[in-house]
């Protein structure tokens, strides 16, 4: 059977059912709502698993699903060289959002990385500690921060409710996801100029283990031309 | 490579090492996270092994043995002194997963202040005496030409400081420089913050615990800094010649007189380069043919801070031997007591390939 892993629950999971549904297949989960288990019409020797699509990505990686539908920042902020570990298969256009960054709207002196590091370098001096970034999101926003050359920070983990940390006083800035800002406006903080980090939206991976059966990579490519992708 | 070859070379080199008078040294794999998160910034984390303990915090596994070597010399006011260590250090591998996650090194730390010059060409001269005959290049640079040329421009403090902070971050380097320099247009929302009169009108409450007198002072920076003519061309020619010199070690000693006369402020910088050259020719390295590069160094964790070089693997580019300077380092870690000092470490592991491959 060829694994395909599915967000369980949510608009992810209705979004990714109804783009395989306009082109053929058909997903749907079987038994009770509660229960995590689904079915595939439209094409034989798919075995459709559901999942939270945060672990989507790992399950990818370590070849217990061969394909999977997840929010493409996931995928790169999960798995090291992730273009190594899986395809990009399609862009689903969907479930889009944007990992940026954002600090106080009172800093009128930050509009930039520019002023960001700056500030930091100012912050660090007064305080005595690197201004704190709050994520969830560490490899690609220490990635980012590197490749900008970005100094005199540290990432502090935050796992919810990351808008909220400024007004308590655990970080300065944060680096979380957004749709359409407005919950960064209501905590008091606006989005850099030249802090987007990754735009994300759901997209379709294969792994790229290379144990797959021969009738693993015969369904995969059915699927494939059935999704047209 | 068996661990057993990679154990006998290793061995091999500590002994050139100790015979060049290097006292054998241990430290401590696991080492507070807190000093290297200080020196390195953030990004040692997607370098070095991190791990918990429950009393002492944050620890990493050692990516390399110069800070705890350095910590372990300032407490001991031992001077001059030279060290030797042989172990293995920890990185991870992101991005490249085939390269060693764990592996030796063979290093040689030189703490003395009298004659650095003589200290430079030593450890170099040292290190390609243990690398014998192996198929290597040399590669040297220089961060002190560089450091001299950023303090030797007629600027601001402010904005010196500001360059010489990402002198080992090129992109910002150039990024500030062009700044400075007025070679790129002031963005549109820094003129219209700059000129109104009111900037905190629509700033809302103040969060957090950047205060709102320090936003105040960033902007009086600011309006001080717009207020300052550019960094001449002139001046960031003289840069930028630095940063592009890529010769051997005498044409560029040349090409470095030809520039003094444009920056008369790198001149004790390029008498350190002459005199270094002088004492690697007297230490039997043919400096006639040793390659420079300007910009060699700049990349690397943002310790070196003079003298540069490193040994490279003639086919396949790896770095056997990589060393430099860094009598910064020593002051932040000595708590205001510095102690100038030069080093290098050597993989056996890459040592044994090069010369098989």
């Amino acid at each position: 059977m060829l694994k395909l892993g599915v967000p369980s629950k949510g608009r992810l999971m209705e979004k990714t059912f109804q783009w395989f549904g306009q082109r053929g297949v058909t997903l749907r989960k079987s038994g009770s709502d509660r229960e995590y288990a689904g079915a595939v019409d439209g094409i034989d020797g798919v075995e459709l698993v559901l999942l939270s699509a945060g672990e989507i990505p790992r399950e990818l990686a370590a070849g217990n699903i061969h394909m999977g539908v997840t929010g493409s920042d996931l995928v790169r902020e999960k798995l090291p060289a992730w273009d190594t570990q899986v395809g990009e298969l399609a862009l689903m256009g969907f479930g889009g959002a944007d990992l940026i960054i954002a600090v106080p709207q009172g800093w009128v002196d930050v509009e930039s990385l520019d002023d960001l590091d700056a500030a930091a370098a100012a912050f660090r001096q007064k305080h005595g500690m690197r201004l704190r970034i709050a994520t969830k999101y560490h490899r690609l926003v220490r990635e980012f921060l590197r490749d900008e050359g970005v100094a005199d920070y540290r990432l502090v983990d935050s796992q919810g409710a990351t808008e909220g940390v400024v007004k308590n006083e655990t970080a300065e800035a944060i680096a979380d996801i957004t749709s359409t800002g407005e919950t960064l406006r209501a905590n008091g903080l606006k989005i850099l100029d030249g802090g987007l980090i990754h735009a994300s939206q759901a997209t379709l991976f294969r792994g790229r283990r290379r144990d797959w059966t021969d009738a693993q990579r015969a369904t995969f490519k059915e699927l494939l031309a059935l999704l047209d992708v | 490579m068996t661990t057993a070859a990679i154990k006998a070379e290793a061995a091999r080199i500590s002994a050139v090492f100790e015979a060049a008078g290097a006292v054998p040294v241990e430290t401590e794999i696991m080492q507070p996270a807190e000093v290297l998160l200080d020196l390195y910034g953030e990004d040692i984390r997607g370098r070095a092994y991190v791990t918990d303990d429950p009393m002492q915090g944050e620890m990493m596994l050692r990516p390399d043995f110069t800070v705890p070597v350095v910590q372990m010399h300032m407490q001991s006011h031992a001077s001059p002194a030279r060290y030797t260590y042989s172990g293995p250090v920890f990185r991870k591998q992101d991005e490249d997963p085939s390269r060693a996650r764990e592996y030796t090194q063979v290093g040689f730390e030189v703490f003395d202040g009298q004659n650095p010059a003589a200290a430079d060409a030593d450890v170099f001269a040292t290190v390609q005496t243990a690398l014998a005959d192996a198929p290597v290049r040399a590669a040297t640079g220089d961060i002190g030409l560089l450091k001299a040329a950023v303090a030797g421009l007629q600027t601001s403090d402010a904005r010196k400081a500001a360059l010489m902070r990402h002198i080992w971050r090129p992109k910002r380097f150039k990024i500030l420089l062009d700044r400075f320099g007025g070679r790129v247009p002031v963005p549109a929302k820094r003129l219209a913050l700059l000129a109104n009169e009111n900037p905190f009108a629509d700033a809302g409450p103040e969060v957090g615990l950047r205060s709102r007198q320090e936003v105040q002072q960033r902007l009086d920076t600011l309006r001080a800094d717009a207020a300052m003519d550019p960094i001449s061309g002139e001046e960031i020619a003289v840069i930028e010649a630095i940063l592009a010199l890529s010769e051997t070690a005498p044409h560029v000693l040349s090409a470095l007189h030809d520039i003094a006369v444009d920056m008369p402020a790198i001149r004790r910088a390029v008498g350190r380069f002459e005199a270094r050259l002088d004492a690697m020719s007297a230490r039997g390295v043919a400096v006639d043919t040793l390659p420079f590069e300007g910009s060699y160094g700049r990349t690397s964790l943002e310790y070196y801070d003079g003298f540069v070089f490193g040994f490279y693997g003639l086919k396949d580019n790896r770095p056997v031997a990589t060393g430099g300077r860094y009598d910064a380092l020593t002051e932040v870690l000595g708590e205001g007591r510095a102690a100038p000092a030069v080093g290098a470490v050597i993989r056996p592991d890459l040592l044994l390939e090069v010369r098989t491959c």
